[in-house]
């Protein structure tokens, strides 16, 4: 179980995190490798159903992250997705996928170092609950 | 079938240092659709894009994905290659595997393992691209200059100069910011209204600017070449058509004791005023807050002796919309206020001043005329305490930056001290002297060799009052951190630059993004220092840093010249990332049912709806369109459709999906 290392992937908008992690590179801070990011041009545009196929993909863990209310490029798809991401939370909970696997932030292109931290915690949180075996169990059900 | 060509860089050492570049080659010319794989030291190069043209010939690629830095930084670089060779622009895709990898992760295997990762998923997306074609936008041939000082003045003239019109809106009643109200400036200490105040008034003379003071930005829609501003025109209470600036007003005013902003609370005004005399334009305005008509009702003497009649008390704010091809935002700095320096005694005793005061005392057109005089008593201050860094490079202050221009002017200031006090004594506390610029060095070094201006090594823990005297107990480190204590008439704090307060509101209108300290952000902080993320948008002056008057005046025409260059054609060609929705041969038509989710979630107004007739012309059904013109692309619309009906060009459903299966 030590060896196990998590597989994340992170939903971003292009303007606010994506520039954010860029930062990071530029400013050269080390984070954990195990997160892949997704590229999207706001967060508005992150169909949740986006997110439940990471998961059947194998994710064990899933980041959403874009700019910062009323800092949105496009005015107000960060609002867009943060109701979304409330009602798909509920969602989730409600169908027994355990919460702590997904993540919600707000990082901006000027938060290199918030990126990293954050995505360390999240690899850290998710690598202690072990590989993301339930929701294959879960799409499994049922199935013979 | 897909041909995919992938192309690696090492970046020199910045990707290959960690990234097995060789290794990912050949994993990724195993990928399913991909016929070519190479790696090249510096992909962006001319020869690195040689290759790519010559592979797109020779291999008949339908796609291309360069694995290099962020898509933000080469992707226009790389799609214009693939143009050149006849690709579709929009069939080339970059996998950052510079700052989402090698320069974050340590050298290693799975390091190495996730460039591959991320190349193959950029494979999946490519595969899937369509060939898109720019849009054509029509350019409004105005800009937008937000602020007045000499960052705003310079874009503004040199906008207008190269033709084009300029509207200039300044929030006070005068252009002029910052540096009108400085007594000289360094490094050559000539008197800085003298070579701003001509700017001034070239700009209201200028045929092709308008000028719009004492107003401000309330909003901004619309996009490159076609925004629409609303501006408040705050009620001046003064009709500026009519008003000829005699100032019988100002004299005939009985409101005379408030503080006046210009002097920085070193002068008093009146309540209807012009914050100087070479304000432009001369016109005054009347300060509702402390004016004795808009308190009790009754005086208008303003009214009474005005000759011309231009007073108007009744005068309401004015929303004026306007329509622009480009913004540039020059709306400057404010510097730390009095309230974060209790240990200096800063607000509490009346003779520990900023650096703006002390230029306010100095300057000839200010209170004193140009007369040393503490606030206190009027006295000549026969010793000045200067403290460099008051909260720059304060961590405890929430600025770990430098300030960059105050050891400059801390040199200035005691230097103009000891020219006019010939006896005084000025000792200057600082960390270290930041003295970067042409002719900057030798100017501190007058101050001390030749004005004798004593420099110590260290900082000011504490200031009190004692027998009439500033006590400033300091430290001098390079006597062997010996504490060090002196008796002093006036203190002046060269507070840290700050942006200003509603910098923040500033951004979120204007759509860029800002840093912590609510600087606003270029859009790449060496090669595209005047832009912002927000195309159409550039920046000037200390708005986006603490910046010298030389910087300021550089970046504004740099900023200008983007601005020339942007209107120097009638239309441009805009990114073709837009919302789509289908359309299907008869009888779906299309499979939006018309629900129109789309339309309430849509921030641009983009949505339109189209009549689906059959040839009798009755309407079978009511669906969505996407109008090219106003979608921006944010895909709000992509996420809400329950149906599917609309996609996002670019970033497609199938797109985002299919880089999800690579994982």
């Amino acid at each position: 179980m030590s060896e196990f290392e998590p597989k994340i992937v992170a939903f971003v908008c292009n303007w606010c995190t994506y520039a954010g992690a860029d930062l990071t590179g530029t400013s050269r801070i080390k984070y954990a490798s195990n997160v892949r990011m997704i590229r999207l041009p706001c967060t508005g545009r992150i169909d949740f159903m986006l997110l439940l196929k990471a998961f059947e993909q194998g994710a064990d863990g899933i980041i959403v992250s874009g700019c910062h209310p009323n800092d949105c490029h496009y005015t107000a798809g960060n609002f867009h997705a943060r109701r979304r991401w409330m009602m798909f939370r509920s969602l989730l909970d409600f169908l027994g996928i355990d919460t702590r696997r997904i993540h919600f932030a707000w990082v901006s292109a000027a938060e290199g170092a918030k990126w990293a931290e954050f995505v360390n915690s999240v690899t850290d949180q998710v690598r202690k609950l072990g590989p993301n075996e339930q929701y294959q169990k879960l799409s499994q059900a049922g199935v013979e | 079938m897909a041909r995919i060509g992938v192309f690696i860089c090492h970046c020199g050492e910045n990707i290959a240092g960690t990234v097995d570049v060789f290794k990912v080659a050949e994993a990724a010319g195993k990928f399913p659709g991909v016929v070519h794989s190479v790696e090249y030291k510096y992909m962006c190069s001319d020869p690195g894009q040689t290759m790519i043209k010559d592979a797109i010939k020779e291999k008949k690629l339908t796609g291309v994905v360069v694995a290099a830095c962020s898509p933000r930084m080469h992707e226009p670089t790389f799609r214009r290659a693939c143009a050149e060779a006849g690709l579709n622009p929009f069939l080339c895709e970059m996998a950052n595997i510079r700052e989402h990898c090698s320069w974050v992760h340590e050298k290693g295997e799975a390091t190495t393992q996730k460039a591959i990762e991320l190349i193959r998923i950029m494979v999946e997306k490519v595969k899937r691209n369509k060939p898109l074609y720019s849009i054509k936008v029509p350019v409004t041939k105005t800009a937008l200059v937000l602020g007045g000082g000499i960052a705003g003045i310079q874009a503004a003239l040199d906008i207008a100069n190269a033709g084009h019109q300029v509207i200039l809106v300044e929030r006070s009643p005068s252009i002029g910011g910052h540096m009108l109200q400085l007594s000289e400036t360094f490094p050559t200490l000539d008197c800085s209204q003298c070579i701003l105040t001509p700017r001034m008034v070239e700009v209201a003379q200028h045929p092709k600017i308008t000028l719009y003071t004492y107003s401000e930005l309330e909003s901004l829609d619309g996009f490159i070449g076609n925004f629409k501003a609303r501006i408040r025109r705050k009620a001046r209470g003064v009709d500026e058509k009519l008003c000829t600036g005699c100032g019988v007003c100002i004299q005939k005013c009985p409101q005379k004791k408030i503080p006046s902003e210009f002097d920085a609370g070193m002068g008093k005004r009146t309540a209807i005023y012009v914050p100087c005399p070479q304000s432009v334009p001369n016109q005054p305005v009347i300060d509702r807050e402390h004016c004795t008509y808009y308190i009790k009702g009754k005086c208008k003497i303003c009214e009474k002796f005005c000759e011309r009649k231009a007073i108007r008390l009744d005068q309401q704010d004015e929303i004026i919309e306007v329509n622009v091809g480009a913004v540039v935002a020059a709306t400057g700095f404010d510097i730390l206020h009095s309230k974060d320096f209790p240990e200096y005694g800063y607000g509490k005793y009346p003779d520990v001043i900023d650096g703006l005061q002390f230029e306010r005392l100095a300057s000839a057109s200010g209170p004193t005329l140009g007369a040393i005089k503490r606030p206190s008593d009027g006295k000549e201050p026969e010793t000045v305490v200067f403290i460099a860094c008051a909260g720059s490079r304060d961590d405890a202050k929430g600025i770990p930056y430098c300030s960059k221009i105050c050891c400059m002017y801390t040199a200035k200031h005691a230097m103009l001290y000891k020219h006019k006090v010939h006896n005084g004594k000025a000792y200057v506390f600082y960390m270290d002297i930041r003295a970067g610029g042409k002719n900057y060095e030798e100017f501190v070094r007058r101050a001390i060799e030749e004005d004798g201006a004593v420099y110590l090594r260290g900082r000011v823990s504490r200031i009190y009052e004692e027998d009439g005297k500033l006590i400033v107990k300091g430290v001098d480190t390079l006597l062997g951190a010996q504490p060090v204590e002196i008796k002093a008439d006036m203190v002046v704090l060269a507070t840290a630059i700050v942006a200003n307060q509603d910098a923040e509101s500033l951004a979120q209108k204007l759509r860029v993004s800002y840093d912590p300290y609510h600087f606003l952000s270029e859009a790449h902080p060496k090669l595209r220092p005047v832009e912002t993320n927000t195309a159409g948008i550039f920046l000037a002056g200390a708005c986006q840093a603490p910046k010298d008057i030389p910087e300021a005046v550089a970046q504004a025409s740099g900023a200008a010249a983007k601005v020339a260059g942007l209107f120097s054609s009638s239309e441009l060609s805009r990114e073709p990332v837009i919302a789509v929705v289908n359309r299907l041969p008869p009888p779906v038509f299309s499979t939006c049912t018309g629900c129109f989710l789309c339309e309430k979630a849509c921030p641009y107004q983009a949505i339109e709806r189209e009549e689906i007739k059959d040839r009798k012309g009755n309407v079978i059904k009511v669906v969505a369109k996407v109008n090219p013109g106003l979608c921006q692309g944010c895909g709000t619309c992509v996420a809400l459709c329950r149906v599917k009906a609309i996609d996002l060009q670019g970033f497609t459903n199938e797109q985002v999906y299919c880089e999800l299966m690579a994982l």
